[in-house]
This record gives structure tokens, sequence and C-alpha cells, in this order.
């Protein structure tokens, strides 16, 4: 076993390890997290098949920025797990049988009988200073440009659906009314109620005007 | 520096004008007052027409497909029916929401915008020729559609509905995706063109990888569609859904799916066709029968027709199984979906006109007597429940009769015949509807609840249901353009 595919069966094991953590785990931060590491050994694989800058760009944006914002969402929201669980038992069995029923067919056929060099020849080896940025640039703005649009159209769609969706009303959003908040009376905030006043006043001294 | 060919940029006139029209709208609404909404709704229908006219004036310049963009465009006849047919349903689809959305807190300006960006995501799948196009097409929109459902931010089922849409639809892009990964895996490639061309000399046939790649794309698309066993979100989502946004959900996508089935499986898998059309047998047969016995059992209108819609989607398999072996086989499959579009648009439109500012009358219950309280609009009902349930004068009869005559030219009288049974069975439910109309009397509460709906959505209506009948009288023309666009 040369030293490559050590490196490639480490960061596989790790990848998958880790994924089915992120099912598995029952606290969703330590989810996420074991999200990132999938990332990370991700990024490891792409790095050994020489797309370097999208390994970069895998741990920039996604742990970098996409995790970390996730992050900080589930760590926010109060998620209940239990809630999450409930019905586990019962969908267990269809969920086991039909993940070995795909794995099953992986194995059968996702192997060197059908990916091997013999269907694929090896790709020619790679010039000193190839570079793999400027070729992903050459091919996203030349035959890939039309795709390369849409995603970005795509991107555009998302924005405005999340915004229209959270930000515009008619919805409770937690935000100040500065006229009415000028134009409040006293009348609507404050409420003076009459209470018979104590007997006996303590000798401990309270503050007085604490009414609410 | 590598020669590029310049791409055809006025092949793609459609899509562009659409994106730089979405932009501008989108800056206008923004700058718009509350009352001048109306803007936002004439552009966003000015822009369908403008599309369309494109579009046919592409049908006319363009009499031999051209692949441009780096082989990831098309267009070619089926792209361009299906974008003809994908506007005109949109631009009713459009035309029924903004009665339905005026009353309800619905975001109007938004609600154009997205639909207009899944209008988008249909025209750029009906001419997508790569993988990744026709992924990237579904997606945007699938996004929009998900976004729209959820626009009704005050009810639950909506938000619920677009929660269930959304993972669902999640996951059927996911086992789509993978199915592809593994096509490019086994051919080196994602152009439709390149992946055809190897399978036609008999490269990778008989990999068993192939098979694979097909079951997860195969399961993909027919999760879109909304086919047994893939269908679960189909009845939640039609019930869930603001009824306009439904009426969108049933009627344009459809047609765009099926334009992507054509794609993948004629032109880019063909010879895997014995593969595929057994696999499709089974999902045609379970589609037909779930969906027609369970749309019996329901109450819920919205619901009866989401199951109805399923069998549909059975019937409409039937024609791309008999495709490979009888001559009019896909031309069939294309007549049943668009005249089922149309004949879906309109009795949603008629759930969503019936329904008034905050109560929803979805149920059948609700149907009773509609003769007594509006008899224009219960006899366009009655035209487009005929023509669902496949009654001669209509459309859906010619619809029914082309594929049958298909599948037994191909040899399937086995599934003809259960095709014909489960159709009898459907007709019950769709007569159902007819009988409460024209022999119950209303209920109390509804008797003295006038139907007021204006001109122009009458004339829409009245367009939509008459299109049924007249289709039905003279079909001839529509099979005929079916035929040319898949020759």
């Amino acid at each position: 076993m040369t030293a490559v595919q050590v490196i490639f069966y480490l960061f596989s094991l790790v990848a998958i390890l880790s994924s089915v953590f992120v099912v598995a785990s029952p606290n969703p931060v330590r989810g996420a997290l074991s999200l990132v590491l999938t990332f990370f050994a991700m990024s490891g694989i792409w790095l050994l098949l020489q797309a370097e800058f999208l390994a970069l760009i895998l741990v920039l944006v996604y742990v970098g920025a996409v995790m970390t914002l996730f992050l900080f969402v589930v760590m926010m929201l109060r998620v209940n797990v239990m809630s999450l669980r409930a019905g586990l038992v019962r969908y267990l069995p269809f969920a086991i049988l039909l993940s070995l029923l795909i794995i099953g067919m992986m194995v059968i056929v996702v192997g060197p009988k059908q990916f091997g060099l013999t269907h694929l020849p090896l790709p020619p080896a790679l010039a000193k200073d190839y570079n793999n940025l400027a070729d992903l640039g050459n091919m996203l703005y030349t035959n890939y440009a039309y795709p390369f649009e849409i995603a970005a159209v795509l991107l555009l769609t998302a924005i405005i659906a999340a915004i229209s969706l959270t930000h515009r009303k008619p919805h409770k959003r937690k935000i100040q009314n500065i006229t009415k908040q000028i134009a409040v009376k006293r009348a609507d905030r404050v409420k003076l109620v009459c209470m018979p006043s104590a007997k006996k006043i303590n000798l401990v001294n309270k503050p007085s005007g604490a009414e609410q | 520096m590598m020669n590029i060919a310049m791409p055809l940029f006025s092949a793609a006139l459609p899509e562009i004008f659409m994106l730089c029209m979405i932009s501008f709208i989108l800056l206008i609404d923004v700058c718009l007052k509350e009352g001048y909404r109306i803007v936002t709704y004439g552009l966003t229908q000015l822009t369908l027409i403008a599309v369309f006219l494109f579009a046919m004036a592409q049908y006319r310049e363009y009499p031999y497909p051209i692949v441009t963009f780096g082989d990831h465009y098309v267009v070619d006849k089926l792209a361009i029916l299906t974008k003809l047919w994908v506007l005109v349903a949109s631009f009713f689809a459009f035309i029924y929401a903004r009665h339905y959305i005026k009353g309800r807190s619905i975001l109007y300006g938004e609600y154009y915008i997205l639909g207009l960006f899944a209008v988008l995501g249909m025209l750029i799948m009906a001419s997508a020729y790569s993988f990744l196009t026709i992924y990237l097409g579904l997606e945007l929109l699938s996004l929009s559609l998900y976004a729209m459902v959820a626009l009704q931010k005050d009810s639950a089922a909506a938000t619920e509905a677009a929660m269930k849409y959304f993972i669902m639809g999640a996951l059927a892009s996911g086992l789509l995706l993978y199915g592809i990964s593994i096509l490019y895996g086994v051919t080196g490639s994602i152009d439709i063109l390149t992946i055809g061309n190897a399978l036609q000399k008999g490269l990778h046939v008989h990999n068993p990888a192939m098979i694979f790649a097909l079951v997860f794309i195969l399961s993909g698309l027919l999760f879109k569609f909304g086919a047994v066993p893939f269908h679960m979100w189909v009845p939640d989502v039609y019930d869930g859904a603001p009824t306009s946004v439904t009426l969108f959900i049933a009627s344009a996508p459809k047609i765009a799916a099926f334009c992507i089935t054509m794609r993948i499986l004629v032109q880019a898998l063909p010879m895997l066709s014995p593969a595929w059309s057994s696999i499709l047998v089974v999902v045609a047969v379970l589609s037909m029968f779930s969906g027609n016995l369970l749309a019996i059992a329901q109450t819920n209108i919205k619901r009866m027709l989401a199951y109805s819609s399923i069998a549909h989607i059975g019937y409409t398999l039937l024609g791309i199984i008999s495709g490979p072996t009888s001559a009019t086989g896909y031309s069939a499959a294309m007549f049943y979906i668009t005249t089922y579009v149309i004949v879906a648009a309109g009795a949603f439109a008629i759930i969503a006109l019936l329904s008034k500012q905050g109560i929803e009358l979805d149920q059948l219950d609700d149907y009773r007597g509609l003769n007594a309280r509006h008899p224009w609009l219960a006899f366009m009902m009655l035209l487009l429940m005929f023509s669902m349930a496949g009654v001669p004068p209509t459309v859906g009869f010619f619809a029914k009769l082309g594929l049958l005559a298909a599948l037994v030219e191909a040899h399937y009288v086995w599934l003809a015949a259960l095709a014909l049974l489960f159709a009898i069975i459907g007709a019950y439910y769709y007569l159902r509807i007819v009988m409460l109309m024209y022999f119950e009397e209303p209920r109390e509460d509804l008797r003295s609840n006038r139907i007021a709906i204006s001109p122009g959505i009458t004339t829409a209506i009245t367009l939509n249901g008459m299109a049924a009948l007249i289709l039905g009288l003279l079909p001839s023309a529509l099979i005929d353009v079916c035929r040319i666009s898949l020759g």
C-alpha cells in the first residue's frame, strides 16, 4: 500500500465516521461540528485528487463561513432533541432495510470492476507549472458560462426567497416603532393601583415608588 | 490561450430577455407605493407575452436543432414547444393568482417575482442539453416554488406544506445528483449528446453501473413528477399551499418535467429503454392504482385533485413506456400532459375563485348545488371534470385514446386494459363532483353567499374550460404539434 493510499483511506474513514455521527449525534451542536470534520476530511481527499483550489475553498467557505453561521443558528435555536427522536423506533426497521439495500447496491456497483482503469484511462500527468485556478477560471467563463450564470440567478432567487420569508410583513417582527414610542401617553404605560397601605411598616426600609 | 467558440446568444433570447425583465421588475417593485402594485402584475404578464413571442419567432427561425453555450443549451422543436406551453400555463396561473392573493396576507410583489424565477427555471429546463443545466433549471424552479408555498405566512398549513415540499425536494435532488455523478463516472461526460452517442456505439451499455445511475436519476425525476412510490408529498403540498400556488405547481412544472424526462430517457439513455420501461411499468401501474383509489376517499377537493394528478402522471408514463416501440407513444404522452395541465389549471382556478377572503371553500360539500349559485362556473367545472374523467366530447377522451392506441401498438395490451379499468374507477369521483353540483341543494350557509367574479377572470376561466371542449372537438392540430416536436 502506497503512502497515498494510506492517506486516502485515512481521510475516507474519518469522512464516513464523522458523517455517520452528524446523523447519530444526540446533540445538534456536536452534529454540526462533526459536519465540519466531514468537510475537512473531504477537502483532504480533494487535495489528493489535485483539486487544490476547490479543497481550499471547501475549507474556507464551508468550514469558515457556512458552518460557523450554522453553528450559530443551532446554538440560538432551542432544538428539542427528544421530539426529534420521536418515532425513531417505529421507522428504524425501514431505515435499516433501505440503507442496507442501497449500501448493498453500492458495494456491488461502485468498484474497480466498473470504474477501473480499463473503463477510463488515467488522466495525463500535469505539468510542473500547472495552475489549477487558471484552468478552473478558463472553464468556468467559457464552456460553463451558461451554467455559471444560472447558478448566479439561483443565488439571487435564494436571497429574494429568504428575505420575503423572514423580513417582510405580515409577520411578527421584533422591530421598534419609533412613532408609537414617541406618541405614547402616561396612561398607556403606567397603571396606578390603589392598595390599602400596610398596617405595620417593617423596619427594613424598602425603596419606595417601586411600583410596576 | 484556448480558442473559444462564441455562444450564439440569439438562441437564448427568451431566457436572457426574461432575466433582464425580472431584474427590472424587481427594481420597479421596490420603488412602488402600496396602491400601484398592479404595475408589477402588468409587467409580469407583459414579460410572459413578450417571451412567448420571442419563442414563437424561434420556432420559425430555427427549423433544425441548434446546440450552443458549450453544449449546455439546445433549441429544438421540443424545447420551443415546451416553452410556449409553460408560458401560456404560467400566464393563466398569474391571472387567477391575482384575484386570490388580493384578499390574503401574501406578499404581492414577491409572489410574481418568485413566479417569474420559476418560469425562468422551466425555460432553462426546456432548453437544457447537459445534466448540469437540467439540474440547475430544476433547482431554480423548485427553490422558487418552495418559497411561493410558504408565502402565506399566517397559515400554519402552508408553512408545513412548504417544509415537507422542501425536504422531499432536497432529497429528490440528492438522488438525482448521485445518479448523475455515477453516470459521469461511467461515461466521463454530462452532455446529453455525448452520452447518447457513446451508448449508441455500444459503450457502457452492459455496465451495471449504468442501471444503478438510471435508478437514481429516475427516482429523482419521479419524485418531482409525484409518481408512486415518490408521491407522499403531493397531497400535503397541494392541500396546504395557497390554492393559487397549488394551481401553479400542478400546471406548468409538469410540462417542464416531461421535457427533461424526454431528454434524459429518450435522447441520452435510449439504449437503456428495456431497463427504464420496465421500471416505469411498475411505477405507472402503482400510480394509476393508488391515485385513483385514494382519490375516492377524499373529502377535500384539493386533496382529491392531488391524488388525481398522481393518477394522471401514471397515464403520462404509459406513453413514455410505449414510446420505444410505438411511433406515437411519446407524442401521445406529450398530448396527455399538456391537456391535463390545461384542465388541472382550470379546476384549481375554480377552487381559488370560490374561496372568499379568509375562508377556503375546498370541501366537496361546498360544491353542492353550485349550479344554482353560479351556473356558468358549474358548467365550466363540468367540462373540466368530464375531461379529467375522459368523457367523449372533451379533450381528456382523445388524450386517453391516443395513449391506449400507442400501448396496443407497442403490444402492451394488458397494460391498456388496466389503464382503462383504472380510468373507469377514476370516473366515479370526477362525476361525483358533477352530481354534487347539479343534483344537490346548496348548503344552507352558502345559499345567500353570492359568487362575485370580475369579467376578466370570467373570460380566462371560460377560455380554459372551452379549451377542454374545443381541443376535444378538434384535437388534430395539437396532436400534430406534439408529433412534430418529438419527431
